[in-house]
C-alpha cells in the first residue's frame, strides 16, 4: 500500500478541547477510504486536518513527504480537494457558475479562464450528471441534484485526492447509492477518495479501505473484509449485531440485532 | 462532449452578457447624470455649453470645470467607493445589513475627522489619516465585541448598530463643545454633504480611492470565491486570513476617505451592493456592479439634493437618509425575521 497523504502523531482539537492525540494514519493512494465511527468520534476533525482547515497542535500531515502547511494555498488546492458538510451556495448562483468556481486554484492574475478550464467544467458536469441543469439556479434544485452539483464543483478542481465529509447525508437512499457509485468510479479512474460515511454497509460495499474511529482514536483500519465484524461493531458503535455476506457483493453486511424477538439474537426465527 | 462544451460556453456567455448589459446601462446612466449635474446650477447651462466648457472653451469654463465638475466627480467616485466598501463588508459578514454605515464605521471615521478639525489643524492629510484611524478603531471594537460569535452573525450587526448610535452621540457632543465656526462647518457636514467641494479637497481622496480599487481589483476573484463559505474557500486555495484583512482595510479606508471630505453619507454602502447584484443577476455580492450602482446612486441623490429646495442646496446625506431609511426598515424586518 502506497500513500501520498500521511498523518503522524497528530494532536487535534479546538482551543482547550482536545479531540485526538497521537493519531497516525496513511491514506492509501488511488483507493476509496471510508472513515466510520459514532457521532463526535473525531472523523470530521481528522478530515479537516488533512485539508488545512484545522492546524494540528502537534504532529504533521504530509503530502508526498512534505508538510502540508508549507504548500501555497492554491498549489495545495490543486492536489487535495474537499467537500464539507455545511454547504451554502451564494444567492442566485447557477449550476454552471458554481461548478466554474472549482477552477479557482488553477487561475491567477495572468492566466484567466481558458479552454482547459471549460473542458474541466464540462467533464465534471458530465461525470456527476448535471450537464443538463447547467443554467438552473442552484436554489431551485432538489437535495440530490444539489449534492451532485457540489461534487461536480469539487471534480472541476481536478485534484488527485478528494475528501468528503458525510456526502450522503440528506440524500434519499437511491441518491446515496448513486453518489457512492460515482465516488467508486472516480477511484477507478485513479483518484484517491476519502469519505466520512455513516452507513457501515455502504462503506463495505463501495470502499476498499476502512478507518474505524472512536473517542478520537483509530480502533481499526484495513480492508473491510478483514476488519469489519461483530466484535468491531460492538467496540466502535456499542451495537450488537451479526455480520453476514452482502447478498449482492459478498462484502461484510452488518445486521443489528436490536429489535430481534427473543430468544437469542443471531438465531433464526422459528417458523410455526 | 463537444456539444456540451459549446452548450456550457453559450450558457456562461449569456449570463455574462446580462451582467455586461447591466453595467453598460449603469455607466451610461452615470454619464447622463454627470451631464445633468454639470448643466444644473444657479444658471442652467445647455449640454453643448457644458461640453465646450469641458474642453476649455466658452464663457462658463470656471463655473463648470472648477465649481460643478469637482462636485459631480466626487459624487461618482465617492459613490463607487462607498458601494465597494458596502459590498466588501456585506461579503465579510454575509449579511446585507453588514454594511459600514449601519455598523458605525462612517460614524467612527467621522469621529476621527472631528477630532482632527477640533484638536489638530484640519489639513487634508490629517483629516484623511484620522478618519481612517477612527474607522479602524471602530472596526476593531466591533470585532472584539463580537469575537465569540464570529464574523457572520446577527450579533455583530446588532453590536455595530449600538456602536453607531454611541458614536453618533459622541460626534454630536464634540460638535457642541467645539468653537462656533468649527461647529457651524461640522453641522452641515455631519449629514454628509458635497456642497462646495472643490478640486483642492478631492485630489488626495481620489488618488487614495484609485489605489484602493486597483489593489482590490486584483483580489476580486478571491472575494467571490470566499462567498462559497470558509471551508470551501480555504480548500479551493483562498488565503482567507489575508484576504479578510485586505477586505477590511480597503473597506474601512474607502469609507473613511469619503467621510473625511464629505462627512458620513449613509445608505449608499447599504443599498448599492444589493441593487447592483440584482441588476447584474450575479451570484453573491459582486464588487463592480456595487461600485457602478453606488456612483449612480450618490450622484443622483446629490442632484436631487440640489434641486429639491433650489436655490438652497440640501446636504446629500439628507436625501440618502430619507430614501435609505425606508430600505433599512424593510431590510431589518426581513433579516431579523429570518431563521
Amino acid at each position: 500500500m502506497t500513500a501520498r497523504l500521511t498523518a503522524r502523531e497528530l494532536t487535534l482539537g479546538y482551543g482547550d478541547r482536545v479531540i485526538s492525540t497521537r493519531l497516525s494514519v496513511d491514506i492509501p493512494d488511488r483507493a476509496f477510504t471510508a472513515v466510520v465511527g459514532p457521532n463526535a468520534c473525531g472523523k470530521s476533525t481528522l478530515l479537516r486536518a488533512f485539508v488545512r482547515l484545522l492546524g494540528p497542535a502537534a504532529g504533521t500531515v504530509a503530502l508526498d513527504g512534505r508538510d502540508i502547511a508549507s504548500y501555497r494555498p492554491r498549489s495545495y488546492a490543486r492536489a487535495v480537494g474537499f467537500l464539507p458538510q455545511d454547504l451554502v451556495a451564494p444567492e442566485s448562483i447557477t449550476v454552471h457558475q458554481l461548478v466554474r468556481r472549482g477552477r479557482f486554484p488553477h487561475q491567477s492574475l495572468l492566466s484567466t479562464w481558458s479552454a482547459r478550464d471549460e473542458e474541466a467544467v464540462a467533464a465534471a458536469m458530465a461525470a456527476s450528471e448535471v450537464a443538463d441543469l447547467a443554467d438552473r439556479p442552484v436554489a431551485t434544485l432538489s437535495g440530490g441534484q444539489r449534492q451532485r452539483v457540489w461534487i461536480a464543483m469539487a471534480l472541476a478542481q481536478q485534484t488527485d485526492h478528494l475528501l468528503l465529509d458525510e456526502p450522503t447525508s440528506f440524500l434519499d437512499i437511491t441518491h446515496q447509492y448513486q453518489l457512492l457509485a460515482l465516488l467508486a468510479r472516480l477511484r477507478d479512474e485513479g483518484r484517491t477518495i476519502v469519505a466520512v460515511l455513516h452507513d457501515i454497509n455502504q462503506a463495505c460495499r463501495f470502499a476498499d479501505h476502512v478507518v474505524a474511529m472512536k473517542d478520537g482514536r483509530i480502533v481499526a483500519e484495513g480492508a473491510c473484509a478483514e476488519v469489519v465484524d461483530a466484535t468491531l461493531m460492538q467496540e466502535v458503535f456499542d451495537l450488537p449485531s451479526i455480520v453476514v455476506p452482502d447478498p449482492v457483493t459478498g462484502t461484510p453486511m452488518v445486521v443489528p440485532t436490536i429489535g430481534a424477538p427473543s430468544p437469542a439474537p443471531g438465531v433464526p426465527r422459528r417458523a410455526w | 462532449m463537444s456539444a456540451l462544451v459549446l452548450r456550457a460556453g453559450r450558457v456562461s456567455a449569456r449570463l455574462d452578457r446580462r451582467a455586461l448589459v447591466a453595467m453598460a446601462v449603469l455607466a451610461v446612466v452615470g454619464l447622463g447624470l454627470a451631464l445633468l449635474g454639470l448643466c444644473h446650477g444657479a444658471r442652467m447651462a445647455t449640454p453643448s455649453q457644458v461640453l465646450l466648457a469641458l474642453v476649455g472653451r466658452g464663457d462658463s469654463v470656471v463655473v463648470i470645470r472648477d465649481w460643478r465638475l469637482p462636485r459631480v466627480a466626487a459624487g461618482l467616485v465617492f459613490g463607487a467607493a462607498l458601494g465597494v466598501a458596502g459590498a466588501l463588508f456585506q461579503n465579510l459578514t454575509r449579511n446585507p445589513l453588514g454594511s459600514p454605515d449601519v455598523i458605525g464605521l462612517d460614524a467612527g471615521a467621522y469621529t476621527g475627522a472631528l477630532i482632527a478639525i477640533t484638536v489638530l489643524s484640519a489639513a487634508p492629510t490629517q483629516l484623511a489619516v484620522s478618519s481612517v484611524i477612527g474607522g479602524l478603531a471602530t472596526a476593531a471594537v466591533i470585532y472584539a465585541l463580537s469575537l465569540r460569535s464570529g464574523l457572520s452573525s446577527m450579533r455583530l450587526i446588532v453590536i455595530g448598530i449600538a456602536v453607531n448610535a454611541t458614536l453618533t452621540a459622541v460626534n454630536t457632543w464634540i460638535v457642541l463643545r467645539a468653537e462656533l465656526e468649527v461647529a457651524m462647518a461640522a453641522t452641515g457636514w455631519s449629514a454628509g454633504s458635497l456642497n462646495g467641494v472643490d478640486w483642492a479637497e478631492v485630489r488626495l481622496p481620489f488618488a487614495i480611492i484609485a489605489v484602493l480599487l486597483v489593489v482590490l481589483a486584483a483580489r476580486a476573484p478571491a472575494v467571490q470565491q470566499a462567498a462559497l463559505g470558509d471551508s470551501l474557500a480555504v480548500t479551493s486555495g483562498v488565503d482567507l486570513g489575508r484576504l479578510r484583512l485586505l477586505m477590511m482595510l480597503v473597506g474601512v479606508a474607502a469609507t473613511a476617505t469619503v467621510t473625511a471630505v464629505a462627512g458620513p453619507i449613509v445608505f449608499i454602502a447599504l443599498a448599492a451592493p444589493q441593487i447592483g447584484r440584482r441588476l447584474a443577476g450575479a451570484p453573491g455580492v459582486p464588487l463592480l456592479p456595487a461600485a457602478l450602482t453606488g456612483a449612480v446612486l450618490l450622484l443622483a441623490a446629490d442632484i436631487a439634493a440640489q434641486m429639491l429646495l433650489a436655490p438652497i442646496s440640501l446636504p446629500v446625506g439628507v436625501v440618502t437618509t430619507a430614501i435609505g431609511g425606508c430600505y433599512l426598515i424593510w431590510l431589518l424586518a426581513r433579516e431579523v425575521g429570518r431563521p
